[in-house]
């Protein structure tokens, strides 16, 4: 036989902290939103745009402030997170400074308002906001357990945050959707922060009393049914889901709060009768909402029949949602495969709303399938980082947190995108990083911040050595 | 500006972001933690087909038939890897070189067990002249298992049989 020449060793990969990796990519996500501003300046004026330096040096100098926090104060955490919310970020900002270029809504605006503002430099600014609350959360939220002494002042706080925008005075109705409130001179979309807390206040509550909620339960069917008063939760957020739809004429805010806690319930209990649960509970209350409500009704006529609502339109209201609808319809159709190139196209026929809720569509048009491919992998690998953040977490809580923030984040890219392509009703929503909004920005990353601390905190590699086997004695098995 | 430079920095920019989206995957991919299989130094390998032909050439004729009905892909008889179905180590593969391999939870065993119930030099794996491959206990705490006996002499191992170590599960296969 041969001389024994073949070793295996094994032994356990050390978690590297990745830090370096993080920067190569990172700037590489700085590197793409300055050749699409190229792009698009090159396509519109035919020549390097001005603000192209001023652009790139800005988008550059936040991720660096973000690297070096990330670097000094989160030095485990996840490498993909923070490159792919820059990119999403830059991008947004010159798909939005490209719609301020278009003749045609600066004429709309001058005609309408007589005054005309671009949008990308506050877009910018919220971004410098939004950065600026990243650092916040990392700096002040050093164990991401310390939410979990929250638990129902967050519930209390997101309750108020909901509300809000019903309050006279204070809340706005923007066609027709009640989700902003004016304070000074600037509004707010609080459901975009009442996602964080209810997210707190959801993992808070699930983690105590998911031992209750999972085994106490019959069989029937082959499904597990909860005891009568068991169902109280899910029939107290389905209700106050169905109030929001009612009162704020939200379907998008309603379904995302509804779904979240849904698919939070269902990673607690390990329950698929949850999730059936949860899904007739939705249907039947769009069903009953969608067929009264007018502002929900005309959403979901453009949605069933966009180009054919246009004659049978009863209002105005109705009118502009059916136009909008085959105005994005006719743009993503009329990207194809490859697109017509950024600054090419004309996605601004969508006039009102083409930057913040239609964003998406601008992609479709100038991107073609191929970018929308693109934007839809990258939402869909951050939502994937955060659930392997939450399989990489050690506590419980960690672990929902994790989860409900990406499955809430992943439900809005659903319920944006889905609406946006006339998959599901509209609804008046913003595509996170993408679209115009300073409380989406800020919101989604204060989201990316505590992702991130969590992530830090799973992957940090344990703090005592093992000692050594050989040192110990072993354990006899008794009978 | 021309058509063609457009075309050109319409299809650059599509291909930067698939680019960008590839790079993100890698990372992932590289990202996946666990443990890590060095294989060292592999100076015999070409000795060895032709050892195996040879080996072949000796086996009794009845079992050569049973093996190609077993299925023609698989000329060999002899098993090629030890695998760890059970335990701490599940899924690692070890390739049977001819060498003998040692377990327990010393530092110098082939396979280092990370195992409460196992004794320091709990066992061993060797093959005999035949190539038939041997387990052998080396006087451990808990004992040895092959299938469901405790062993109390060196005993040849059937392809697939689980041997059971303390907590740890490992099988022999082709």
């Amino acid at each position: 036989m041969s001389v024994v020449t073949n070793t295996t060793t094994i032994g356990a990969i050390e978690a590297p902290s990745r830090r370096n990796t993080e920067l190569a990519l990172l700037a590489f996500a700085v590197i793409i939103p300055v050749f699409a501003y190229l792009n698009v300046g090159l396509a519109m004026d035919g020549k390097v745009p001005a603000g192209m330096l001023g652009y790139g040096l800005g988008l550059g100098l936040l991720a660096a402030v973000a690297h070096l926090v990330v670097r000094k104060w989160a030095p485990y955490a996840d490498p993909l997170l923070l490159p792919l919310a820059t990119l999403l970020n830059g991008m947004g900002l010159v798909l939005i400074w490209r719609l301020d270029q278009s003749p045609r809504l600066i004429a709309t605006s001058m005609n309408r308002f007589g005054t005309f503002s671009p949008d990308a430099p506050s877009q910018m600014m919220y971004s410098a906001i939004g950065i600026a609350m990243f650092v916040g959360v990392l700096l002040l939220l050093k164990d991401h357990r310390v939410l979990q002494r929250y638990t129902y002042i967050s519930m209390v706080v997101s309750l108020i945050l909901l509300l809000l925008p019903l309050v006279p005075g204070l809340g706005a109705d923007v066609f027709g959707a009640k989700i902003w409130i004016r304070i000074g001179g600037f509004s707010i979309q609080p459901g975009e922060f009442a996602k964080l807390v209810l997210a707190v206040f959801f993992s808070g509550y699930l983690m105590v009393k998911r031992d209750a909620l999972a085994l106490a339960s019959r069989r029937f069917m082959g499904l597990y049914l909860p005891r009568g008063r068991d169902l109280g939760p899910i029939l107290t957020i389905w209700a106050v889901s169905l109030l929001i739809l009612v009162f704020e004429n939200d379907l998008g805010t309603s379904m995302l709060f509804f779904g979240m806690f849904v698919i939070m319930l269902y990673v607690a209990t390990e329950r698929t009768s949850w999730i059936v649960m949860g899904l007739l509970m939705a249907v039947a209350g769009a069903a009953v909402v969608g067929s009264t409500a007018s502002h929900v009704k005309s959403r979901v006529a453009a949605w069933l029949d966009p180009f054919g609502c246009l004659e049978t339109a009863t209002d105005q209201n109705m009118l502009n949602a059916c136009d909008q609808m085959t105005q994005v319809l006719m743009s993503f159709g009329s990207g194809g495969i490859l697109g017509t190139g950024l600054g090419q196209g004309n996605s601004d026929l969508i006039q009102f709303a083409a930057n913040s809720d239609f964003i998406f569509a601008t992609v479709g048009e100038e991107l073609g399938l191929a970018g929308v491919m693109v934007f839809l992998l990258l939402y869909g690998l951050i939502v994937e980082r955060g659930i392997r953040t939450s399989l990489a977490a050690r506590d419980p809580f960690g672990k929902l947190l994790a989860m409900g923030l990406s499955g809430a984040f992943a439900l809005q890219i659903f319920v944006v995108a889905g609406g946006v392509m006339g998959l599901i009703p509209l609804t008046g929503m913003t595509m996170p990083f993408l679209a115009y909004g300073g409380s989406s920005v800020i919101a989604n990353w204060a989201l990316i911040g505590i992702l991130i601390r969590i992530s830090d905190t799973a992957r940090r590699p344990a703090p005592a050595p093992a000692p050594s086997p050989d040192a110990e004695m072993t354990q006899v098995v008794r009978p | 500006m021309s058509e063609l430079t457009l075309t050109v920095m319409r299809l650059g920019f599509l291909a930067v972001l698939w680019l960008f989206v590839i790079v993100a995957v890698q990372v992932i991919r590289s990202d996946l933690f666990g443990t890590r299989v060095t294989q060292r130094g592999s100076r015999r390998q070409e000795a060895r087909p032709a050892q195996q032909q040879a080996r072949q050439a000796a086996a009794p004729p009845q079992q050569r038939g049973q093996q190609s009905a077993g299925g023609g892909r698989q000329r060999r008889g002899a098993p090629t890897k030890l695998v760890v179905s059970e335990g701490t180590l599940t899924g690692t593969t070890v390739a049977l070189q001819g060498q003998t391999i040692t377990l327990g939870r010393a530092h110098d065993s082939t396979i280092v067990l990370d195992d409460d119930y196992a004794s320091s030099r709990h066992a061993r794996i060797y093959p005999d002249r035949d190539g038939q491959w041997i387990v052998e206990d080396l006087g451990s705490t808990n004992g040895t298992y092959l299938d469901r006996t405790r062993l109390t002499t060196a005993t040849p191992i059937p392809l697939g049989a689980p041997i059971r170590i303390g907590k740890t599960v490992i099988e022999l296969r082709k």
